[in-house]
């Protein structure tokens, strides 16, 4: 199974890049995993990515996207949740690759 | 989309953890909601069990994935039957139950509950109310 290296130290994750086991994550990895998704994290990447690890702590899913980006708005003001700004921070889809960072299972209904 | 709206119905009407059909009723209904159809929930017989507050799945290594119920407002799913001789015949009241609510945008999100008791009739008067019944 691939893995990430984070300062020497493996992180397997699957075929797509999510990590296996969730309880690996720390704040390095989503910065080697963001690298590889050729992503640079800003302030604004990092507010949606500690937005979906508190959902998923909260819930135990990773919000789908229209939620995730409802709930944005209603936390961070309609400028950062909406469509195009969330694109802009995450051009593969704001679910889907910031999940992948925050370090949880792809998002439920997400193909 | 709105003229072909549909009223479905989930029933859910076992155990949450001896079988696999509480949580993957759960997982169709979060993915179902994206199609922006009139969904609720029902829960009558072991199913009231799916509710319950305080579930702890150390013992037997499963997700314990009640808090998701409490998620289902996001979805804007909003209606969980509950039928209350069901809750009767196993020694339970809607005290038992976790609170879910949901934040109703037409009147400046103000928290409302989400669980309605029903009795058996009621709830037969539901589901005959329904285009389409998907029982798990």
């Amino acid at each position: 199974m691939a893995a990430y290296d984070v300062n020497g130290t493996s992180v397997e994750h699957d075929e797509e890049g999510y990590i296996t086991n969730l309880g690996d994550w720390t704040k390095e990895l989503a910065d080697v995993i963001a690298a590889a998704e050729e992503v640079d994290m800003t302030d604004e990447h990092w507010a949606v990515v500690n937005f979906l690890r508190d959902y998923y702590e909260e819930y135990q899913i990773a919000p789908a996207v229209r939620v995730l980006i409802k709930s944005i708005k209603k936390s961070m003001g309609p400028e950062v949740g909406n469509n195009k700004y969330m694109y802009e921070l995450f051009p593969y889809g704001p679910a889907k690759q910031a999940c992948k960072i925050a370090g949880l299972p792809k998002p439920t209904g997400c193909v | 989309m709105s003229e072909t709206v549909k009223k479905f119905l989930y029933v859910n009407r076992k155990a949450p953890y001896g079988t696999i059909y509480a949580q993957e009723a759960l997982e169709v209904v979060l993915i179902g909601a994206a199609f922006d159809q009139d969904v609720s929930l029902a829960f009558l017989d072991d199913g009231v069990f799916q509710l319950t507050k305080g579930q702890d799945t150390k013992e037997i290594g499963l997700k314990n994935f009640s808090a998701t119920y409490r998620a289902l407002g996001d979805y804007e799913v909003t209606k969980l039957y509950v039928e209350k001789e069901s809750l009767e015949e196993r020694g339970l009241t809607l005290d038992d139950l976790q609170n879910i609510e949901y934040e109703d945008e037409d009147d400046d999100y103000a928290e409302k509950p989400s669980i309605r008791l029903v009795t058996r009739a009621e709830m037969a008067e539901v589901m005959a109310d329904q285009d389409v019944v998907l029982s798990f």
